[in-house]
């Protein structure tokens, strides 16, 4: 009956796990501008249809040459420790995204941005711009050659310094993957002070935004080398496959 | 089951990285049947909030996706992104040129009304927020509509559906306070 086709249509659409344990809360008062940008009503419920469990699918056509090469975008080389930056984008199930749309943005080596708001008196670095996107590959995988960056202040609080990050932004497969985050240094003496950092409640869950210094992939005389996986959302299992196991 | 990367926030320095030249743009400027939708974002006092961004994603106007996770099949129509993704400025205005969506299949044998999804990130936001833009112009669609219908409150469902303009909609978004937008669990 054709009147049954949605149905059985909307059946056969995944559904993502709903994580939000895993992220910070939108009202975390020790990080001051979340006070008046947090909705206070409860959140509506929103199934997992259509719109929601597709997404935009970007192709090479988005990517420039040099934009996985945050060194080589100016005529000169930028100032700064060399790096390269690499890893995997799987789901929570394990499995690799492929040909997905990385994005990065990044304060140059002193911790500055290039950025008409960013003000602090540390200099811009003619021959770096911060900015980088790539595709992850079949696998999943992704790498970018960067400078690291520096930490730098702000006004949260007395005295407050962003550890080093690098921000990345990330589209998974689906609406439902969507994820801006940032990927922080090992050891990184400033995260006690940190409140975007310290706005997850979970250490475990905090401990994956951290690269793990990667000295297999440093490159002689040239780069050091962080390694950094992403996990973006994985499936509920479907009614189907759990009685396939339950046989 | 390996657990989820935690989300961060966007920072202030968001538009050296995300804005794109033809981002606003989900189709091509003066293409047949196109809109714009345009709004602002608001802050708990009701001041603009010039540091934030605005993602649109959407169904074309015969409903389809351009994705394998669609079970009726992939179906790109030529020239159309169905996503869109603006910045907003020291007004907290934003701008998005879009072809109106068409209704989508829902659970069930109820269709869904015509809707885009959007996704709010901003300074000060340690996640996005996600909210739906409704038509004005479709009453009895989103009257069926299986999302709208489940928020009980009518003041609360009004601020889902956007206002008529000349060239097309306005949408504006309130994360906190009187007439504060509705924002979904996703
Ligand atoms: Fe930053």
């Amino acid at each position: 009956m054709a009147t049954s086709e949605p149905l059985r249509s909307a059946i056969r659409l995944p559904r993502y796990v709903r994580d939000h344990e895993v992220h910070p809360p939108l009202d975390s008062p020790e990080y001051r501008s979340t006070a008046l940008r947090h909705p206070k009503r409860e959140l509506k419920l929103l199934p997992h249809l259509l719109t929601e469990v597709t997404s935009p699918l970007f192709g090479e056509d988005r990517i420039g040459d040099t934009d996985n090469d945050l060194t080589r975008q100016h005529d000169g080389e930028p100032q700064g420790q060399r790096i390269i930056v690499h890893g995997q984008v799987r789901d929570g199930d394990g499995r690799p995204v492929p040909h997905s749309l990385i994005e990065i943005w990044q304060a140059n080596a002193g911790g500055r941005y290039r950025h008409t708001g960013d003000n602090w008196p540390c200099p811009l670095d003619p021959n770096f711009t911060g900015v980088g996107r790539t595709l992850t590959d079949a696998e999943g995988r992704y790498r970018f050659t960067t400078i690291q960056p520096g930490a730098y202040p702000w006004r949260n609080h007395d005295n407050a310094w962003r550890p080093a990050h690098i921000h990345f932004s990330l589209f998974g497969q689906a609406f439902t993957q969507r994820l801006v985050t940032q990927m922080y240094f090992p050891g990184d003496p400033l995260f006690f002070q940190d409140p975007i950092w310290n706005s997850i409640p979970d250490e475990k869950a905090r401990e994956r935004l951290v690269a793990r210094f990667d000295y297999a992939n440093t490159l002689p005389e040239w780069a050091l080398a962080y390694e950094w996986d992403i996990v973006l959302r994985g499936q509920e299992p479907t009614p189907f496959e759990s009685d396939e196991d339950d046989d | 089951m390996a657990g989820t990367t935690p989300s961060q926030t966007v920072g202030p320095y968001l538009h050296i990285g995300l804005p794109w030249p033809d981002g606003p743009f989900a189709v091509a400027e003066g293409s047949p049947g196109g809109i714009w939708i345009r709004g602002a974002l608001y802050d708990g006092a009701g001041a603009p909030v010039p540091d934030g961004l605005i993602e649109t994603w959407q169904a074309d106007p015969d409903g389809r996706f351009a994705h394998d996770n669609d079970p009726r099949g992939a179906v790109a129509r030529p020239g159309f992104r169905g996503f869109g993704r603006c910045p907003t400025d020291q007004n907290g205005e934003y701008a998005i040129y879009t072809l109106k969506p068409g209704p989508v299949p829902g659970a069930g044998d109820t269709p869904q009304a015509p809707h885009i999804d959007v996704s709010v990130f901003a300074r000060g936001m340690l996640n996005r927020t996600v909210t739906r833009i409704y038509f004005p112009d479709e009453l009895r669609a989103n009257e069926a509509d299986p999302v709208l219908s489940s928020i009980a409150d009518a003041a609360e469902r009004a601020t889902l559906i956007a206002g008529a303009t000349a060239d097309g909609y306005r949408f504006d978004i309130r994360l906190q306070g009187e007439n504060e937008t509705v924002f979904f669990d996703i």
